[in-house]
């Protein structure tokens, strides 16, 4: 692992409620990032199905996106969220793991533009999308 | 005319209802979310947690959170609204022990959140509005402040699916 996917990752995982749901940062570099979050039971929506709530995976989109514009070369510090769209597109597999992925594709000097897919084990079929803006730190 | 019935079988049964809908979310209960109810008039309600912190530094809630606690506030709102006439003319299996048993929740197709300032590290509320409900979709707007009404720390806009009546 490199020293600074090490780093991220302590970064990640110093966020209270990113450590409260397990998630893992697993990939991040140049405005890309990859995080997992672990099916949880207290994170059901539907009781009947079993089937995780769509703020979970808000959650996770999130911080993944947030990751991705931490990583990019262009933004030097932190950042926070500015506007996040998130689309459903069907019910995350109960039981399987959340894997997100975020893409900050373009930054300015003020704001970093991001996308994200999260996905269950079958990655073809994605659970959610996301868009966001977020804030760029100054240099 | 009929006689109005006691304020005690209208309130508990309301109250009966809206546990109902709520406590039987597990995800509801681990953000530790709870509703305010003031006639058919809710107000979401998430006491601060350490667990919801996103930045320590600041420290300000986490921006999940925030989207998390609105898209609850929206839904229960809206499926509150739909079930309210049902609840007030006695339609629904109602038992102030067992409880009810409610038709599923709505489901998200979207939701877009507006971040207009970091969440401080205290107690949020919120409040929605439903724009529109039709047999198949709903359009929900929902607020959410701290201290201050009309200082909105975030709000936002979503679309859902309607549940199908059993």
């Amino acid at each position: 692992m490199t020293d600074r996917l090490k780093i991220a990752r302590q970064f990640i995982e110093a966020i209270p409620h990113s450590r409260d749901l397990g998630m893992t940062l697993t990939d991040m570099e140049d405005g890309v990032a990859v995080i997992t979050m672990p099916y949880d039971e207290r994170l059901i929506g539907d009781p009947e199905t079993g089937v995780i709530s769509g703020g979970a995976v808000s959650a996770v989109m999130d911080t993944c996106c947030g990751a991705a514009v931490m990583s990019h070369p262009a933004n030097m510090g932190g950042t926070a969220t500015i506007d996040l769209r998130i689309d459903y597109m069907r019910a995350a597999t109960p039981g399987q793991t959340i894997t997100a992925r975020a893409v900050c594709y373009h930054v300015t000097r003020s704001v970093a533009f991001v996308r994200a897919t999260a996905t269950d084990d079958d990655a073809d079929n994605p659970v959610a999308t996301a868009t966001g803006a977020f804030t760029v730190e100054g240099k | 005319m009929k006689r109005p019935e006691p304020v005690q079988i209208v309130k508990q049964r309301r109250d009966v209802a809206l546990r109902a809908l709520v406590s039987g979310v597990p995800y509801i209960q681990y953000l530790g979310m709870k509703f305010d109810r003031r006639g058919d008039e809710l107000t979401g309600v998430l006491p601060f947690d350490e667990k919801l912190i996103g930045n320590p530094l600041l420290p300000a809630l986490h921006g999940g959170v925030t989207a998390a606690f609105l898209e609850v506030t929206a839904m229960i709102t809206l499926s509150w609204s739909y079930l309210w006439e049902d609840i007030e003319n006695g339609n629904l299996d109602f038992d102030p022990v067992e409880g009810m048993r409610l038709p599923r929740l709505p489901k998200t197709v979207d939701f877009s959140v507006d971040y207009l300032r970091s969440g401080l590290p205290r107690d949020a509320y919120a409040r929605a509005h439903v724009n529109r409900s039709g047999r198949r979709y709903a359009s929900v707007h929902v607020e959410g402040w701290q201290d201050k009404r009309t200082k909105l720390f975030a709000q936002a806009t979503g679309h859902f699916v309607m549940p199908q009546r059993r």
